[in-house]
């Protein structure tokens, strides 16, 4: 190809984003990524969303990322605009969430002279990406961005990121189509039939078994959900699943646990520590679900199924490891099953289900509302009613949260019948990631019913992309369960630190229906429980952007919980219960 | 296969074969100080120049655990083409080289001199009051080596890290 055949840096890469089908792209320009947005400027294939903020531009893609299964992408500019992205990189990274950022870079003859804007974003990124490039050559350009969608959405998915000088995207680039695969990357994907069988042998003796189901389900895409969901069934063994995993078995299913770990259920946790088998897919026993490794599932076998070979045995040492695809591993499991002649001990399972049922009979999630007109409202029940009200919605509903007691009470109370319709922050508990995220997924899926279910606190952490809302006319729902305290800390103060409530209280909060009407979007406020059902109506009604700022019980905590190095069967329950708070120890209290 | 012990401490020699790219060593470095591995030592040099691909020898300790943790950690970078566990994976030989100076005169020169000879170093360079001696071996021969020398005037340890290779026909 001639030099003058050759399109510059910038439309190689907007070619190259095309043909790895992105048709949007959530960014803010900035000096070093001029020339792509001058490329964007002249072309309507692919849109881009201007977010407020680059961590929002991140938080958005991943929320589009988690809602359709494919890689969410983001444009920023070099030096803050690249630093900016970082937090969501590194959330992106800990959730397996495939992203790709391109940064701006100073030209490459500037690099390392403390330019303007100029910032190592490889050697910043490294341990917040999956992988990192610098382009130094415009020959590498196309290919570079083909390995980089390749690599995030490949094996476990994660962020990758594509530095980019600004030299490379004038200059003149060739461009080579999409690859498919990698001469190192090659993540196995297909599981060994050989532990697949023990693995259905194990089970099959299993007399107290739990299946214990983690993100990973999720990114093995809805086929995985289903085949999961089937399989549960096929084997009538209990499910519980971890906060990422939540809506890859139907919340509504009698076999269904609940979410386990530090605000899991009673039953979910007294089951995984009663097992006798434990079958892990897709989950990476993150220090919330274990609660005190050294008591966690002690009497039981454990099979492991991920994709990521670092998952297995880091933390758990397990008895059968398969490595694969989670779908895949879920199909070969049941097969297996099917051809294990062995019988399932029907009485043993029968025993182990009086068991579980005992324990849920405690109803561990209990809490009272006061229905007293000007009663004040209880977290978990205002979150029972959205659920109710977004159930007889015909809209595909979605839910993003914030971090925090109102995202626990989220995953408790509010059931997922399907996967990729939950979007939170699990691994890096990033606070201000459920209005951006929101966004990502109100752009993929522009007829659905989007909500952030927030605390007052989060979410002004990235209150500006009310914005970007307002700009694209995106009709994102934030309902906010405003308590005026960061109520997670509040509760650890309360439980760990002698009530000292040192600056987890918010003096001075913004009036958020104020705010709502100065971001041209809708602002409600219920703050008696007679007013509830009517802010709800109001807020899924409405064809724009709401904030439904709602007054709750300041003083509620978050029940069940596992006190950090505590193990699954010390939990505490609630007031609710007649309550056998177990202390916390000085080496729990170290754990954060 | 019941899980590995995790509590006795071993130590691995680990050669990993890397494409010779810009970063790839701080992404394995990053990689060992990023999660709490230890380096015992590292050493890194280009050694197909034809393929692009360095080969990073580095020596670690931790549980079996741990020690599993690192490869696996070490096999999803992107730009690595393969991990080995020389410790495991049978016999090795794993050699470094040190460069040691030496200050003296009178008998302790002499004597660091018949030392070196026995170690089978080499005297790189030579002044009226100082040797540097070249020295290849095993870690433990060397750090012998330098302890003898201490008393007999150690001025300067320059070492290379080691170098490890399996034994026999195997390959990387």
């Amino acid at each position: 190809m001639s030099a003058e055949a050759m399109q510059s840096g910038a439309e190689v890469l907007l070619r190259a984003l095309k043909d790895q089908g992105v048709d949007v792209v959530f960014g803010y320009p900035g000096g070093a990524v001029l020339p792509i947005y001058d490329a964007i400027f002249n072309q309507n294939a692919i849109r881009h969303i201007l977010v407020r903020h680059e961590q929002g531009a991140v938080h958005a893609a991943e929320g589009y990322a988690r809602s359709t299964g494919k890689v969410g992408v983001v444009l920023v500019t070099s030096g803050p605009g690249a630093t900016n992205a970082v937090t969501g990189l590194l959330d992106a990274l800990m959730d397996s969430v495939p992203v790709v950022c391109l940064t701006g870079q100073v030209p490459t003859h500037l690099i390392g002279n403390d330019a303007f804007q100029e910032a190592d974003t490889t050697g910043i990124t490294r341990p917040a990406t999956k992988h990192n490039y610098l382009v130094k050559r415009s020959a590498d350009l196309a290919r570079v961005v083909h390995e980089a969608f390749y690599v995030a959405r490949s094996g476990r998915p994660g962020p990758v990121l594509i530095d980019l000088p600004k030299d490379i995207l004038i200059g003149r680039a060739p461009y080579t189509p999409p690859v498919t695969a990698h001469a190192t990357y090659r993540p196995r994907t297909e599981p060994d039939p050989v532990q697949l069988r023990r693995a259905a042998a194990m089970l099959k003796a299993a007399k107290r078994p739990v299946v214990y189901v983690g993100g990973g389900v999720v990114n093995a895409g809805p086929d995985a959900s289903a085949a999961l969901t089937r399989f549960v069934r096929e084997t009538g063994f209990p499910c519980t699943n971890t906060l990422m995993g939540l809506g890859t078995f139907p919340a509504s299913d009698p076999q269904f646990l609940g979410m386990l770990g530090m605000h899991g259920t009673y039953e979910a946790n007294l089951a995984m520590h009663g097992a006798d088998v434990l079958l892990a897919i897709g989950a990476r026993f993150d220090d919330r679900v274990t609660g005190r490794l050294a008591a966690f599932c002690p009497d039981a076998r454990k099979i492991h199924i991920d994709i990521d070979p670092s998952s297995i045995n880091k933390t758990v040492p397990v008895d059968v490891a398969i490595v694969g695809d989670a779908g895949r591993a879920i199909a070969g499991l049941a097969a297996a099953w099917a051809e294990d002649a062995a019988p399932v001990d029907r009485a043993a399972l029968a025993t182990w289900w009086r068991q579980i049922d005992e324990w849920r009979a405690k109803d561990c999630l209990r809490f009272t509302q006061d229905m007293t007109p000007g009663a004040i409202i209880k977290p978990q029940y205002a979150i029972r009613r959205l659920h109710e009200f977004t159930r007889a919605q015909a809209k595909d509903v979605f839910i993003t949260t914030e971090v925090g007691q109102h995202q626990m009470w989220a995953a408790q109370h509010f059931g997922f019948e399907r996967p990729n319709r939950w979007m939170t922050s699990g691994g890096l508990g990033t606070m201000g990631y459920g209005l951006p995220a929101a966004m990502g997924v109100q752009v993929a899926h522009p007829d659905a019913l989007v909500i952030d279910i927030a605390g007052e606190a989060s979410v002004l952490m990235n209150i500006q992309e009310m914005g970007t809302l307002a700009q694209y006319r995106l009709p994102v729902k934030v309902f906010i369960l405003n308590n005026q305290y960061m109520g997670m800390i509040r509760q650890w103060q309360e439980l760990l630190h002698g009530s000292r409530y040192s600056e987890s209280y918010s003096n001075a909060l913004p009036d958020f229906v104020k705010l709502a009407d100065a971001f041209h979007a809708t602002g409600l406020r219920a703050e008696t429980v007679d007013q509830l059902d009517d802010v709800i109506r109001e807020m899924l009604a409405s064809p724009r952007a709401v904030i439904a700022d709602i007054a709750v019980d300041p003083k509620e905590n978050c029940f069940p919980m596992i006190p950090s190095g505590a193990a699954h069967n010390e939990m505490i329950l609630g007031p609710e219960h007649e309550d056998e708070a177990r202390g916390i120890t000085d080496e729990g209290l170290v754990l954060v | 296969m019941p899980g590995p012990d995790n509590h006795q401490l071993r130590s691995a020699t680990i050669s990993v074969l890397v494409d010779n790219e810009s970063g790839v060593l701080a992404r394995v470095i990053g990689l060992f100080s990023g999660r709490g591995y230890n380096i015992d030592s590292l050493t890194v040099a280009p050694v197909d120049d034809a393929r692009g691909q360095s080969r990073i020898n580095v020596v670690t300790s931790g549980t079996e655990m741990v020690i599993e943790q690192i490869k696996a950690q070490l096999e999803r970078l992107v730009p690595v083409h393969r991990v080995a566990d020389l410790t495991r994976e049978g016999a090795h030989v794993a050699r470094e080289m040190a460069l040691v100076k030496v200050l003296g005169t009178g008998d302790a020169r002499v004597e660091s001199l018949r030392i070196a000879d026995s170690f089978r170093a080499r005297v790189v360079d030579t002044t009226i009051e100082s040797f540097v001696f070249e020295l290849t071996g095993a870690t433990d021969k060397l750090d012998a080596f330098i302890e003898l020398m201490r008393p007999l005037g150690l001025a300067e340890v320059s070492r290379t890290g080691v170098a490890a290779i399996a034994r026999g026909s195997r390959t990387i």
